[in-house]
């Protein structure tokens, strides 16, 4: 029997607590933060790195993206990735989660041959939770989302914890496709020596002609995407100021309000 | 393109777990209903499960002018594959313009294989919907943690969307309604690919449908401490929330995790005691009406999002506070 091969798909994300938002132009400022591994993706890749640990294999890691986005790819294969496909062209971008599903569901079919594919819950920056259910339907195989815990693995199937509100102990059969919560474990963090090693590993970079055999390439991107941004809003920090009760009278001051207010019954 | 023409009325998607109908099922009715009215067209519900007949009733005393009943066994749980391809092949048949589902974790799971299935749009987790001059949707939703509201239109139908708990009020029942049951026949399939075992856990508390939350952060010193909270939350008939690194630690269960990898919670009054308010325990919490803040930093964020704040020790304040609220309660000392 051939080995396990799962793929990961990450996306590279600004760090939500620096990146600025210009609420005047309604323009978030990507430059102002760096970017990053979607943390839930850091999840999918542990889990992918557990499993490899028991039943060996292999993980190939993929994003679409813009070409700056290597630099997560490479974290990635520090992490114990064994390979990396940037998914980067300009008629990518614009991509809303259909495409990006189309897209990536695409580059699947290209890598082929594989057993388990793990996405992140959502990211922190899209904040759908879409493109992993869209993906596992584009392919045609099952999925679980909200997976917070896997109980038992083997070549052909899981059984998963999944959060559903109430939590559900499920079945999936292989190939199939799971999205993981934070809960499912705790990244570990690379080492020097495979941060080092990463630096020099090669990134297949692929662009949309690479898919053309696979896919429509006119479902990438802009074109491909049914829905559309019409207007962001930036919320003004709320001019209503808080008002800080002091002094020793500050508990009793508070405690008013929440009387007036009818909370108290 | 699909000619738009052809499409009309709106479907919401009626949740049921252990055939009980999750309340943002009533909610999406009542605004559909709304939407349904000023457009001049029907509202429609498609629901999932077995022995659902009594059930589907409800669902035409909230509003709703048809229901689509799928009942069979294989239906009583919830299984992703098999829920798709019943409610794909409705969707193509009655052509509704507009599909709404919950923002649940069942319904984030089921809605985006359906929008792929039928290669339309999907607009996840909206907090408002907005009708433009032409009658087309604009679905209005928070992004980047929380930081920006976006408004999408969708240029395929039906304009799919999930729709955040709690944003929108259900109608009064009303069980002289008249409405339309339509039982459709069961697509099975022999192997879908997943199979539900069984229920692992039921949730210890719903944080979501709490009017008061007495929330904790890394200002508490030990497990232990959330007693005050709690001491304090049900004094005021409310439940105890929690930042997540106190659930990370293992403190709390989850299920009392507020922010943007737990729960998203909207209650009449939230007090927020040592917790600094990162964006992420923002995205949240911030829609809740009135928002307290308990904490020693005079900078922390969670002020810039308080309505009121006391500056200090919680471990002084929390006791305080329970003391004059007994005082005012039961009038004694
Ligand atoms: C992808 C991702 C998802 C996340 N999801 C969530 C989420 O869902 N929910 C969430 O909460 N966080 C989430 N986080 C974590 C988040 O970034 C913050 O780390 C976390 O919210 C901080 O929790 P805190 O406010 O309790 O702790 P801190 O930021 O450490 O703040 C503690 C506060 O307590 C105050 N304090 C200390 N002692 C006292 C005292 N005696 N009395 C009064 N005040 C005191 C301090 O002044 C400080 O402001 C997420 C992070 C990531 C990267
Ligand atoms: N551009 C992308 N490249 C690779 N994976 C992605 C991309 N966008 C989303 N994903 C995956 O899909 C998950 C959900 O993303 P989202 O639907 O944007 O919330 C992420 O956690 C990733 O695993």
């Amino acid at each position: 029997m051939n080995e396990m091969h799962i793929i990961v798909l990450i996306k590279e994300v600004p760090d939500m607590n620096k990146v600025k938002f210009d609420a005047e132009r309604g323009v978030i400022d990507r430059s102002s933060a760096p970017g990053e591994i979607n943390p839930f993706d850091l999840n999918a890749l542990e889990t992918a790195l557990q499993i490899k640990e028991k039943l060996g294999g292999k993980i190939t890691v993929i994003s679409m993206g813009p070409p700056q986005a290597e630099r997560s790819l490479r974290d990635a294969l520090a992490r114990g990735a064994d390979r990396a496909i940037l998914l980067t062209d300009k008629r990518m971008a614009g991509a809303d989660t259909l495409a990006t599903s189309y897209t990536l569901a695409s580059a699947v079919k290209k890598v082929g041959n594989f057993d388990l594919i793990i996405c992140g819950e959502k990211t922190v920056d899209g904040d759908t939770g879409q493109v992993g259910p869209e993906v596992a339907e584009l392919l045609k195989i099952p999925h679980v989302s909200y997976v917070s815990e896997i109980r038992e693995v083997s070549r052909d199937r899981l059984i998963v914890v999944s959060e559903l509100g109430d939590a559900y102990l499920i079945e999936l059969k292989l190939p199939g496709l799971i999205t993981v919560t934070k809960d499912i474990n705790e990244p570990r963090l690379p080492t020097f020596k495979d941060k080092m090693r990463a630096r020099k590993a090669v990134i297949d970079k692929w662009t949309a002609e690479d898919l053309s055999d696979v896919a429509d390439i006119n479902k990438f991107g802009f074109s491909g995407s049914p829905t559309m941004v019409v207007k962001v809003i930036i919320p003004q920090e709320r001019v209503k100021s808080c008002q800080i009760f002091k002094g020793e009278n500050a508990v009793k001051d508070l405690v008013d309000i929440f009387e007036k207010k009818g909370v108290l019954k | 393109m699909k000619n738009e023409s052809e499409y009309s009325g709106i479907l919401i998607f009626a949740e049921q777990q252990e055939g009980k109908i999750h309340p943002i099922s009533f909610e999406l009715l009542g605004k559909g209903r709304e939407l349904a009215d000023r457009l001049g067209e029907e509202l429609s519900a498609v629901l999932l499960g077995h022995n659902m007949k009594d059930v589907a009733k409800e669902l035409i005393y909230h509003g709703a002018d048809k229901v689509y009943l799928f009942d069979h066994p294989s239906l009583r749980d919830f299984d992703i594959v098999l829920y798709k391809e019943n409610i794909v092949d409705l969707v193509k048949e009655i052509k509704p313009k507009f599909f709404l589902v919950g923002a649940t974790h069942l319904g984030r799971s089921l809605a985006p294989r359906v929008a792929a299935a039928l290669e339309t749009g999907l607009t996840a987790d909206c907090i408002d919907l907005q009708l433009d001059e032409k009658g087309d949707l604009i679905q209005i939703r928070p992004a980047f943690t929380g930081n920006i509201l976006a408004h999408i239109k969708t240029r395929t139908r039906p304009v799919m969307t999930t729709i955040r708990y709690k944003i929108f009020e259900k109608m009064k029942p009303d069980t002289s309604r008249k409405g339309e049951i339509i039982e459709r026949k069961v697509k099975l399939i022999e192997n879908t690919g997943t199979r539900v075992l069984r229920k692992e856990r039921e949730r210890t508390v719903n944080i979501s449908d709490a009017e008061i939350i007495v929330s904790g952060g890394r200002g508490l010193k030990k497990p232990e401490d959330f007693k005050l909270l709690r001491e304090l939350a049900e004094l005021l008939g409310g439940v105890v929330g929690s930042s997540r690194p106190l659930v990370d630690q293992g403190w709390i269960s989850k299920d009392h995790q507020v922010g943007f990898s737990g729960n998203t919670v909207k209650p009449k009054l939230y007090i927020a005691c040592g917790i600094s308010g990162s964006p992420q325990h923002l995205a949240g919490m911030r829609d809740s009406k009135i928002i307290v803040a308990i904490n020693i930093d005079p900078s922390a964020p969670i002020f810039r999002v308080a309505d009121y704040g006391i500056v200090g020790d919680l471990y002084e304040i929390v006791p305080q506070l329970i003391k004059e609220i007994k005082k005012r309660k039961f009038g004694d000392d």
